[in-house]
């Protein structure tokens, strides 16, 4: 779309509060350098090798950085634009446009009365899955659903007492049993359990595991199967949560995961630390999966839905610095 | 996606060569190739820099112009240089001036501190100490119950005073009680902390304050992206790290973060964890994750992978049957399905050294789906016919191919192949019993 257009057509930019907040860091760090690249007389040479750089040093990776430098570079020549801020928004519509491609494919999700609507919540280890779930047990509590979780998670010591911890501060419901049982056996029992007292939501911690252990994501499956005997589209969510700090090896866990679960929906976590999730670029762009959340700190309610705009304005503008 | 970089580098300088000689231009162009190696294995930019400065001067100072293998040359000198950032010696732990040693694990969250504590203690053991850990992360829900499982699980006693306490007294009585009982080493975890949380950093100075510990050991995941930098660097200017454990290398992530860590703070690594097991702790190489930043295969992966699938009974048993001629395809579909379960074979082909880009080169694809098909047919044998497969005649190979959508055909193929396959095997036991060996076969030993 010609720049024209999408001025014309651009809303005020809208901040998300919380999720400015939880960014603040993120963008003084490269994304803040990027609009200070482009408070310059003239478009050179020089600004985009540095573009480039900085890029790469947000984890956008040398594939989709030398996309984004080309596709200005042709922009800003086919265009004739000579006003670096000019510039500087082809760019930030391309990355909100990259983004974009993470939403596309979301669906309106259904929740049916009487049928547990069940996440399941998969991802490496440790990139934040027990911390995601309180999470999501809150954004789903705060529209009145009642919720429910599976301590899935039978193989890390402890995982199920932190799992408690977070059902306990929630006042959610924990289904679990002992550490070193069969992970299937609890996801049943959680499954039935949701089903005998009308949860609405149903969330199930799995274990962390490497995507490249094929046993490990075998097992996935086999829990997928256990929750169709109860609810027969179960899991209507499975949701790869993805640690904002991961370079390039995130792109390869969501191909993997995806090849191997169905993925339905992601989420970058970790994002109030200095790490950019450039990363959500090349998983944008690879996979077509939807970026749904993202996590911004160690509480619960350090949450937000993922926005391409507001993420990529987040990044550039934050708070009180619009257009 | 990532190709290694010796594909490139080859296929740079195939181009290139086709016009006689090789200029310096022509090395900036290798460099450049160089430059998106390292990237895309998550090395941090500026550390590119100069590493990429560095081969250059080396490459065009050197022989790599004149060389009539410019590729192989430049990948040498490549290694040469990872291998010298990351260091070529192995360094041990440190030994304290007087005991016990201490050590201290700090990191961001999620980057593995507690499971690696306990991996710590188990390693140490075995050299016939006796470690204690002492449980210092209040702030995670349950990390205290985490470490006193884990504790329990490896039979290592682990100090706690629940999560109401300081982390500093807990960690200086820790060290106390471990002096009283004649506990060495202690292993002191903490809470996960961002670089940038001002308090929280302040927290860990007043520990290492309290208790001098003689390792501070940063725990980074090798999975870590560019800002592995800005991190070591923040732990190393507040707290002096002296070493550092790079976790969750049985993963398939690069690793470059190890390499940028390394450059910029100039500390040691000294382990690496791989695997959740807790006796998964081992001894770094800078050889072997040169090789893999440089994606340049890693057969010793392949071998690790291999042993995760057999136990030595297991694998001794085989051979005795082979050797026996008792072989069955009970035993072959088993085999497969080791095979299998080791990961997509493409994947497997391509840690051998070479193969992946001979694979590209010729095209050929090595079908996983083959490799169903045979699994299929056995699986449709009855355990009588899998046992005796000579029983199966043709209204027996009816039914097995219907009952698995194969061709006739296909499974008397399958029957002739691996009789072919068992009278070899039971060959070859017969000459090594007599201690001769078939011709063309090496030695066994």
């Amino acid at each position: 779309m010609p720049v024209v257009l999408n001025r014309l057509f651009r809303r005020r930019v809208e901040v998300d509060p919380q999720l400015a907040q939880g960014l603040e860091k993120t963008r003084r760090g490269v994304f803040s350098e990027i609009t200070k690249l482009f408070e310059r007389t003239a478009i050179d040479d020089e600004l985009f090798e540095d573009l480039e750089m900085l890029l790469i040093q947000a984890d956008v990776g040398w594939d989709i950085s030398q996309r984004l430098v080309g596709e200005l570079k042709s922009r800003i020549e086919s265009e004739s634009i000579k006003d670096p801020l000019t510039a500087r928004e082809v760019l930030r519509l391309e990355m909100v446009e990259l983004l974009e491609l993470a939403t596309r494919n979301r669906k309106v999700k259904i929740l049916q009365r009487g049928v547990p609507f069940v996440i399941m919540v998969v991802g490496v280890n440790g990139v934040g899955k027990t911390t995601s779930i309180a999470k999501i047990a809150a954004y789903h509590k705060s529209f009145n659903r009642t919720v429910m979780l599976a301590a899935g998670d039978t193989f890390r010591a402890a995982a199920i007492d932190q799992l408690n911890v977070w059902g306990g501060r929630l006042d959610v419901p924990v289904i679990a049993h002992e550490q070193g049982s069969d992970p299937g056996a609890v996801v049943f029992d959680a499954m039935q359990a949701a089903h005998n007292r009308n949860i609405d939501v149903l969330i199930v911690d799995t274990a962390g595991r490497l995507h490249n252990k094929s046993n490990l994501m075998a097992e996935l499956s086999k829990i997928r199967k256990i929750m169709q005997k109860t609810v027969e589209d179960a899991p209507q969510e499975v949701l790869l949560v993805i640690d904002a700090t991961t370079g390039q090896n995130g792109l390869v866990q969501a191909q993997e995961f995806a090849k191997s679960v169905d993925i339905t929906d992601i989420m970058i976590s970790k994002l109030d630390g200095t790490s950019k999730g450039g990363i959500a670029f090349s998983v944008a762009k690879e996979i077509g999966t939807p970026i749904s959340y993202i996590g911004t700190g160690e509480k619960a309610t350090d949450f937000a839905e993922f926005r391409p705009e507001t993420y990529v304005d987040s990044l550039f503008f934050g708070i009180g610095d619009g257009l | 996606m990532f190709e290694s970089l010796s594909d490139r580098l080859n296929e740079t300088f195939g181009r290139l060569g086709k016009k006689g000689r090789l200029t310096e231009q022509d090395v900036d162009e290798a460099m450049r190739e160089v430059r998106r190696a390292l990237l895309e294995a998550d090395v941090n930019f500026k550390v590119v820099k100069d590493f990429v400065a560095a081969v250059r001067e080396r490459s065009v100072g050197q022989d790599v112009l004149k060389s009539l293998t410019p590729a192989q040359t430049a990948i040498g000198i490549v290694n040469e240089e990872l291998i010298r950032v990351l260091g070529t010696d192995r360094e041990p732990l440190r030994a304290p001036e007087r005991p016990p040693q201490i050590l201290m694990l700090v990191g961001l969250q999620g980057s593995g501190k507690t499971t690696h504590a306990a991996k710590l203690a188990v390693h140490l053991r075995k050299e016939g100490r006796n470690p204690i850990l002492v449980a210092g992360d209040v702030y995670r829900p349950a990390a205290v119950n985490q470490l006193q499982a884990l504790g329990k699980q490896i039979g290592v006693t682990v100090y706690e005073e629940g999560v109401q306490q300081n982390p500093v007294d807990i960690a200086r009585n820790g060290v106390k009680f471990a002096q009283e009982r004649g506990f060495n080493p202690v292993i002191v975890d903490t809470a996960g902390r961002l670089q940038i949380d001002e308090k929280m950093m302040q927290e860990l100075v007043n520990v290492k304050a309290k208790i001098s510990p003689t390792e501070i050991l940063l725990v980074a995941d090798a999975m870590t992206g560019q800002e592995a930098v800005s991190v070591a660097q923040a732990f190393h200017e507040r707290l002096g790290v002296t070493g550092l454990i790079l976790t969750k290398m049985d993963g398939d992530a690069r690793g470059g973060a190890a390499l940028s860590i390394r450059a910029v703070t100039g500390v040691p690594i000294k382990f690496i964890g791989t695997g959740e097991k807790t006796d998964a702790l081992e001894p770094f190489y800078p050889d072997r994750l040169a090789g893999r930043i440089l994606g340049m295969g890693d057969v010793l992966s392949l071998v690790e992978k291999a042993r995760e699938q057999t136990d030595e009974k297991d694998a001794k048993r085989m051979q005795d049957r082979m050797m026996k001629g008792q072989f069955d395809l009970e035993d072959f579909l088993d085999q497969l399905q080791k095979l299998r379960n080791m990961g997509p074979l493409n994947q497997l082909l391509e840690m051998i050294p070479g193969i992946g880009s001979q694979l590209r080169q010729a095209k050929a694809q090595v079908s996983e789906d083959d490799l169903k098909g045979i699994e299929a047919i056995i699986q449709s044998m009855t355990p009588d016919e899998r046992r005796n497969p000579h029983i199966i005649g043709r209204s027996r190979r009816i039914r097995i191919a219907r009952g698995c959508g194969a061709e006739i055909h296909q499974v008397k193929d399958l029957i002739k192949q691996f009789d072919e396959m068992k009278k070899m095997m039971g060959d070859l036991g017969a000459m090594t019993k007599k201690g001769k060996m078939p011709k063309g076969f090496p030695p066994l030993r």
